[in-house]
């Protein structure tokens, strides 16, 4: 047993063999990664948080949000949809194809459902059965696309529409992807929760507006002045047992802002290589671009 | 207490100084640190609580709480052990223990600095390594000037044969700089980009709170359970198996399933999750051996009782991690309440509690006095174990049912309020434990001042000697 430099020699292969492993390879294989483009659309992404909303990720991190929320929405798999975007000129053949694709409706059906497409023929099949069944339709004459799916229980809490992936975090200082979830995922706040008021709201009061919050509030984000020649645009929207005086309005400070701005860039759910998810093609795939207000906004936090 | 001062060895003499200080100052940290831990606890409670004051915070006080008991309690208070152990085991002084004192003080002064830069905003943000810059540089010098006469101890021993104790707290000796280090310089100095600092510090956090807290802790129970039930160590060679399993295949765990990071690496820390069973098992079964299968020898020893828990801590988290590798909800499983209940298992179940046992027999051997509440270690170790049950077994349950309810698709909301009751009976564990903590601070302290108010009475004695003798006697 009397083998010092051994046990310094196994101990330090051993500490060498997690450092190659768990901290070098990572540097050499994500360390160095690059924007990449978003499919099919084929725009740059990620692209720099605004300045504001990174002020905001220092907020967040001082505060230490990242020990209730997480970033990091998880999928089990992918499943297909089969949507039929198109008749086709010959109906005949189309609904033939549609018996083949799916055999347990009746011809009725099928004919009530070309009635108004596009229209979701298949659901959760596998990506080969969804290629199969457009094929056939395609050879019809109609059009049909595979949709793809990502499912599990955090898209099930519509926490995401993917997974998240090492690029979501590509320019962030410090990467929180957190450790657990008391509150939750927060990867597509922006995207699930745009209105910034709401998100202020929120903050001052959480259980103003999600019953039964644990959140505490963080009313030291916000400051309480008199209203000067209008109100300021800012001004959080309170229910009238939280509201301050008459004449005074509550406000964030600069840190509150900031957090707010970082909150709302949070929305990671293009369509990438790695994660792959059909979107439609309305869709813009700039990512910090500023909320687009075409969501419920007050809805509570899902 | 005794009358007199009993006799102290050499090398225990020599080692006073900055044990003393490295385990009063442990203990210290471990009352403050459960305090923020309590004020985080009671805001799930009412989250109004100290909601007004930023420096007060969840996100604060939480990892103040992490910092002071890892940084505070238990890398101190192992390091004290080691030392110990080091001049023990080799029949020798402690080196240079004036510089050992001073690391010490610096040391503290680190964790003084940083606990205070986390409650003012300055967090790394990355768990278990919120310290800030400037306060992690005080922190690695005063934990060099400590280990640097380690080695010397370790190297300058008259019994020169190494035993399993000496296998893990070398080892844990230098891996602790490698692992800070290399996180401090490429988390907090130059930042690699983007998600790859997620993997370094989920690599650094398992490294610091699986590995080296486990060579440390197993090195303390591998001595000290043989050396207080009278019996020897049952296998060496177990224990020997124990150490390859965490030096070769524990420090590649810790990347949860659901990172978003390339598929091999949660793979590969699944497997090694699943792995260290295996040393949890041996260790497991030696320390059960050791004792000959019966709880008779712990009867009317406490200290051996903190020790036999955290060996059986030691095991229930090993199993508990590779359950939830094992488990196809995995992903979801580790962002529950589960995983702080696996992170108390490792650092207070098992760490912890083994850093008491070996304090509470090292004291009084320094001092040459006893306890003066004796009964008060036997209340300790009942306050602590019942309260880090009452946290762990609820939060554990808590992240599976949480888990289920998730996998069923239930609004979350619902889920976190079903979460409640759990986490009230955790805040009564808390309570326990931190009632623990202040009976530990005051037994270690009172037998300082005991020490103290001892050595000043046979100064004083001393002194007077003479002025008390007959008039007859004096020259």
């Amino acid at each position: 047993m009397n083998f010092g430099p051994i046990i310094f020699l196994v101990a330090f292969f051993g500490l060498c063999c997690s450092w190659l492993g768990l901290v070098l390879t990572p540097q050499i294989q994500i360390g160095r990664l690059q924007q990449t483009n978003t499919i099919p659309a084929g725009v740059v992404y990620p692209v720099q948080r605004p300045g504001l909303a990174r002020q905001g990720l220092a907020v967040y991190r001082a505060n230490g949000c990242q020990y209730c929320h997480s970033q990091q929405v998880g999928q089990t798999g992918t499943i297909c949809d089969v949507v039929l975007t198109d008749a086709g000129t010959n109906e005949t053949s189309t609904l033939v194809a549609l018996r083949k694709v799916r055999p347990s409706f009746s011809e009725a059906q099928d004919r009530q459902l070309l009635a108004g497409l596009p229209k979701t023929i298949r659901e959760g099949i596998t990506k080969e059965a969804a290629d199969a069944a457009v094929k056939v339709i395609n050879a019809s004459g109609a059009k049909a696309t595979a949709w793809i799916v990502p499912v599990g229980p955090d898209i099930a809490e519509h926490w995401g529409a993917r997974r998240t992936v090492a690029e979501d975090f590509l320019f962030d200082y410090p990467v929180l992807p957190g450790t657990q979830r008391v509150g939750p995922d927060l990867a597509n706040v922006g995207m699930r929760l745009p209105d910034a008021n709401w998100q202020l709201r929120h903050l001052y009061a959480p259980r103003s507006v999600v019953k039964d919050s644990l959140m505490p509030p963080y009313r030291f984000l916000f400051e309480k002045r008199r209203i000067g020649r209008s109100p300021s645009p800012d001004a959080v929207n309170l229910p009238p047992e939280l509201a301050p005086e008459p004449g005074y309005e509550i406000v964030p400070n600069p840190e509150g802002s900031a957090l707010v701005a970082y909150l709302l860039s949070l929305r990671a759910s293009e369509p990438l290589f790695d994660a792959p998810l059909s979107v439609a093609e309305a869709t813009t795939a700039s990512t910090n671009a500023p909320a687009q207000a075409t969501t419920s906004t007050n809805a509570p936090a899902k | 207490m005794p009358r007199g001062l009993a006799e102290v060895s050499e090398i225990d003499l020599s080692c006073r100084l900055p044990l003393l200080v490295l385990f009063i100052s442990a203990a210290k940290w471990l009352v403050i640190g459960w305090i923020f831990e309590l004020i985080g606890s009671l805001k799930f409670h009412n989250p109004g609580f100290l909601a007004d004051y930023s420096w007060l915070t969840y996100g604060r006080v939480h990892p103040a709480f992490t910092n002071a008991v890892v940084y505070g309690f238990c890398v101190q208070a192992g390091l004290g052990v080691m030392l110990w152990l080091f001049a023990q085991m080799g029949g020798v002084a402690l080196a240079n223990r004036w510089l050992v004192t001073v690391g010490a003080i610096i040391w503290n002064l680190g964790v003084t600095v940083g606990i205070i830069g986390i409650l003012a905003g300055d967090s790394t943000g990355f768990e278990h390594l919120e310290m800030p810059g400037y306060a992690s540089i005080l922190v690695f010098i005063g934990y060099l000037a400590i280990a640097i006469w380690a080695a010397v101890t370790l190297h300058e021993r008259r019994r020169r044969e190494l035993t399993a104790s000496h296998w893990f707290l070398f080892t844990a000796l230098f891996w602790f700089p490698w692992i800070y280090s290399t996180a401090n310089l490429l988390l907090v100095s130059f930042p690699v980009r983007g998600v790859a600092q997620a993997v370094i510090a989920w690599w650094y956090s398992q490294n610091l709170l699986v590995t080296w807290l486990g060579l440390l802790g197993l090195g303390t129970l591998f001595y000290f359970i043989p050396k207080l039930s009278g019996r020897d160590l049952h296998n060496h060679y177990l224990a020997l198996f124990a150490y390859w399993i965490l030096v070769m295949v524990a420090g590649w765990g810790g990347i949860p399933a659901s990172a978003p990071v390339p598929a091999w690496m949660p793979a590969i820390s699944a497997v090694a999750s699943v792995l260290s069973v295996l040393g949890a098992i041996a260790v497991g079964l030696n320390v059960c051996h050791t004792l000959g299968c019966s709880l008779r020898p712990v009867r009317g020893l406490p200290q051996l009782s903190f020790l036999v828990f955290s060996g059986c801590a030691f095991v229930l988290a090993g199993v508990m991690r590779a359950a939830s590798a094992l488990l196809v909800t995995e992903q979801t499983l580790r962002l529950t309440w589960f995983g702080p209940a696996v992170q108390l298992l490792d650092y207070y179940g098992f760490f912890a509690m083994a850093g008491f046992g070996a304090i509470y027999v090292i004291l009084p051997r320094l001092l040459g006095v006893s306890f003066p509440w004796p009964k008060l270690v036997r209340v300790h170790f009942w306050v602590s174990a019942i309260g880090v049950l009452l946290v762990v077994v609820p939060f554990a349950i808590c992240g599976a049912i949480e888990e289920a309810r998730l996998d069923a698709a239930q609004p979350f909301v619902t889920i976190m309020r079903s979460s409640m009751v759990f986490l009230r009976i955790s805040t009564m564990g808390d309570l326990l434990i931190l009632l623990g903590h202040v009976l530990f601070l005051a037994n270690l302290t009172g037998a300082v001042v005991g020490f103290y108010r001892l050595r000043a009475r046979t100064a004083y004695s001393v002194l007077t000697a003479d002025l008390f003798k007959p008039a007859g006697a004096r020259p």
